[in-house]
């Protein structure tokens, strides 16, 4: 009779790569979600080259200078022109589908009808908004070389921006480390938790399991998915817009097996003392949210004030992002981001390190 | 309380425990309890719900750590260092433990075999507790039953010295509880030691060598069950309630009865035969001008025993 046996760091962290594989949700989540998340921001936030500028021209004022104006306007291949009363022209801007209000100067005396003195012109535009002022100095140009405006200044567009510096090939490292604290933080939370309220962590406790094994099972499995987890996402990149990985592909692989770890710290010493699966899910959201805002996966962390960079620096989901987009967008060596990966460590060591001497069995 | 004591009293016993005291912020759970169980014997815990059973084995199990009091098992103590080597020796079944439902029965039985450096083999455990043809279902589809027959594996694959089983067959129907019963057995035959707790009387007589009828975090009575029921001094037992009231001494006196309790809306009278007694306590009514209801007699049981000690049933609230 057969009585051979594997180790038990074998056999738990097996049991924990079953339990995950079987349950159809949980792979949906770590895998799909977030290729299907860069597919619609990427297609959403893909660069527009040679986009145009919508602009809503006003029917009011005299008919011959306000045709004179549109026949300006419509020699310009970068205005998408519509004339509009203005009620529709307000409503048109309030709801972005037009950037710039442009009409005759109703307070300005009327230009001559022979159209030999240019009329004056009003613009109304949101001014918070990059695309609004944008607008208004592309109207503005065309507006005033149609009347006759020298260049003072020769001046010429240089290449358009080189792949690695699109919006996309901001996010798809962000992604991935918006992911990896995910799957992380709820992968262990919950499967911790559960095990703790349906007793199972007192069972365990009742043989002769070492208890570093379970502990070490736990961020061995999340290891086995970290490299799915990464494939799934830089793949759907390269494959779907182009994302190139311009430093080593080692690097990438071992920040993020760093990222995981870290997280893997933090998420077990989420799950060390909760009783309840309420109580873990308020906390992984608490120590979640900070970052979800801060830590620069949708647009860049350097917008908040300067003083709140450094707390920003050191969260770890900013510290992920930042080695990510530092090999991934940048080629930078792994040596140049020693900041990032120091915080990524000490995060880790210190997740795992608390949450084994306040660890919960039962 | 008669506590049968051997002339090598803690040298031989397998576990014993001495003023076990466990206090929780509202209750005193454990209150100064002691107790010796004998290598090869199956001990049982009998008493209520709250009665402080599970708090008692969990502290001899380790896994609660005693306000006072003094354990040994198999000659060891907890927190010496050697807490490890003890739990090699000891199977354990807890009250309400979910198993994974993803793991499927092969691997959860392989999983905790994998925890015990000398052990059974997966497939004879599986087979012991019959549980070979569903060896590749999940645990998540198994029935109550084969869940807790799934649990007895667990216990089993570490081939203990000592099993604990808390509440083993709480739940189950007649059929699954009796394979719970075979497989307790069949560990007794190998020579095992065995502590259970229930709260089921049937479990309590037919499993266990010697039963701790507990109450109130107390052992208030310990022996064989066939010595505990015969201390009662009856072998059969009336129940009835009245539509009014009749003097307790007035029942005790009437010939044949050995004793009288007053249980909730109750009578309980413990006899040496029920037929002739009972023409003998409808007269007595009837003098008062009160009717018998809800009438029984029974076998004297362990039941029986714990109402006469403590005046409440095993399974009231």
């Amino acid at each position: 009779m057969s009585n051979r046996r594997l180790p038990p760091l074998w056999e738990l962290t097996l049991a924990r790569i079953l339990e995950f594989v079987r349950e159809p949700e949980a792979v949906f989540w770590v895998f799909v979600f977030p290729v299907l998340m860069a597919v619609a921001l990427g297609i959403a936030f893909r660069s527009q080259t040679g986009a145009l500028t919508s602009v809503a021209l006003l029917d009011t004022g005299p008919p011959a200078a306000r045709a004179e104006l549109e026949k300006k306007l419509r020699t310009s291949p970068r205005l998408q022109l519509r004339v509009m009363n203005e009620a529709d022209a307000a409503v048109a801007l309030r709801k972005t589908r037009v950037e710039v209000i442009v009409g005759l100067d109703p307070s300005a005396p009327p230009a001559p009808a022979d159209g030999s003195t240019p009329p004056a012109l009003v613009y109304q535009f949101d001014p918070a908004r990059a695309e609004g002022r944008a607008a208004r100095l592309v109207v503005d140009d065309v507006v005033q070389r149609a009347w006759g405006r020298p260049d003072a200044v020769a001046s010429r567009d240089g290449p358009p921006p080189t792949r690695g510096s699109r919006y996309i090939d901001f996010l798809i490292p962000g992604l991935i480390g918006m992911n990896l604290m995910g799957s992380g933080l709820w992968g262990i939370g919950f499967s911790v938790v559960s095990a703790r309220v349906n007793k199972l962590l007192k069972r365990l406790a009742a043989t002769p399991m070492r208890r570093g094994d379970f502990l070490a099972s736990i961020a061995f499995s999340r290891l086995i998915f970290l490299g799915l987890e990464v494939a799934a996402i830089a793949g759907a990149g390269r494959l779907l817009f182009g994302v190139r990985i311009q430093g080593s592909l080692a690097a990438v692989m071992l920040v993020s097996l760093l990222g995981a770890l870290s997280f893997g710290g933090i998420g077990l010493l989420v799950a060390a003392r909760p009783r309840t699966i309420e109580a873990v899910s308020g906390w992984m959201n608490l120590v979640q949210l900070p970052m979800w805002l801060l830590s620069g996966t949708f647009f860049s962390y350097e917008r908040f004030p300067a003083f709140a960079l450094p707390f920003i620096r050191i969260l770890p989901l900013t510290a992920l992002n930042d080695a990510l987009r530092g090999i991934i967008n940048d080629g930078s060596s792994l040596a140049s981001l020693w900041s990032p990966v120091l915080v990524l460590v000490v995060w880790g060591l210190v997740g795992f390190v608390v949450s084994v001497r306040i660890f919960r069995w039962q | 309380m008669t506590t049968p004591t051997p002339p090598t009293a803690t040298a031989t016993a397998a576990v014993s425990c001495r003023g076990l005291v466990k206090r929780y912020p509202d209750v005193l759970a454990v209150d100064g309890l002691d107790l010796d169980v004998w290598p090869g014997e199956c001990f049982g815990l009998l008493g209520p719900n709250g009665a402080g059973k599970t708090t008692t084995v969990e502290m001899l199990e380790g896994l609660t750590t005693p306000d006072a009091g003094d354990i040994t098992l198999l000659g060891e103590r907890w927190g010496q260092g050697r807490d490890r080597q003890l739990r090699q020796r000891l199977g354990v079944q807890l009250q309400e433990t979910k198993l994974s439902e993803k793991l499927t029965v092969r691997e959860t039985v392989r999983l905790f075999r994998s925890f015990f450096d000398e052990g059974r083999d997966v497939e004879e455990v599986m087979d012991l507790a019959g549980l070979q043809e569903k060896a590749a279902a999940r645990v998540g589809k198994l029935s109550g039953g084969q869940k807790q027959r799934l649990a007895l594996a667990c216990a089993l694959v570490g081939a203990p010295k000592v099993l604990f089983l808390d509440e083993p067959s709480t739940g189950l129907d007649p059929q699954a509880r009796l394979r719970v019963w075979e497989i307790v057995e069949q560990f007794k035959q190998l020579g095992g030691t065995v502590i259970l707790t229930t709260h089921y009387m049937e479990e309590a007589s037919r499993l266990c060598d010697r039963v701790a009828i507990v109450d109130h975090g107390r052992i208030i009575a310990l022996d064989a069950p066939a010595t505990l029921i015969d201390s009662l001094g009856a072998r059969q037992i009336i129940t009835f309630t009245t539509d009014g009231d009749i003097d307790q001494a007035e029942l005790a006196a009437l010939p044949g009865v050995r004793s009288v309790i007053r249980q909730s809306e109750s009578w309980v009278l413990n006899v040496e035969q029920a037929g002739p007694v009972l023409p003998s306590v409808i007269n007595a009514l009837a003098a008062r001008g009160l009717q018998m209801e809800r009438l029984s007699t029974h076998q004297a049981t362990l039941e029986d025993v714990f109402v006469h000690l403590t005046g409440r049933g095993l399974r009231d609230e």
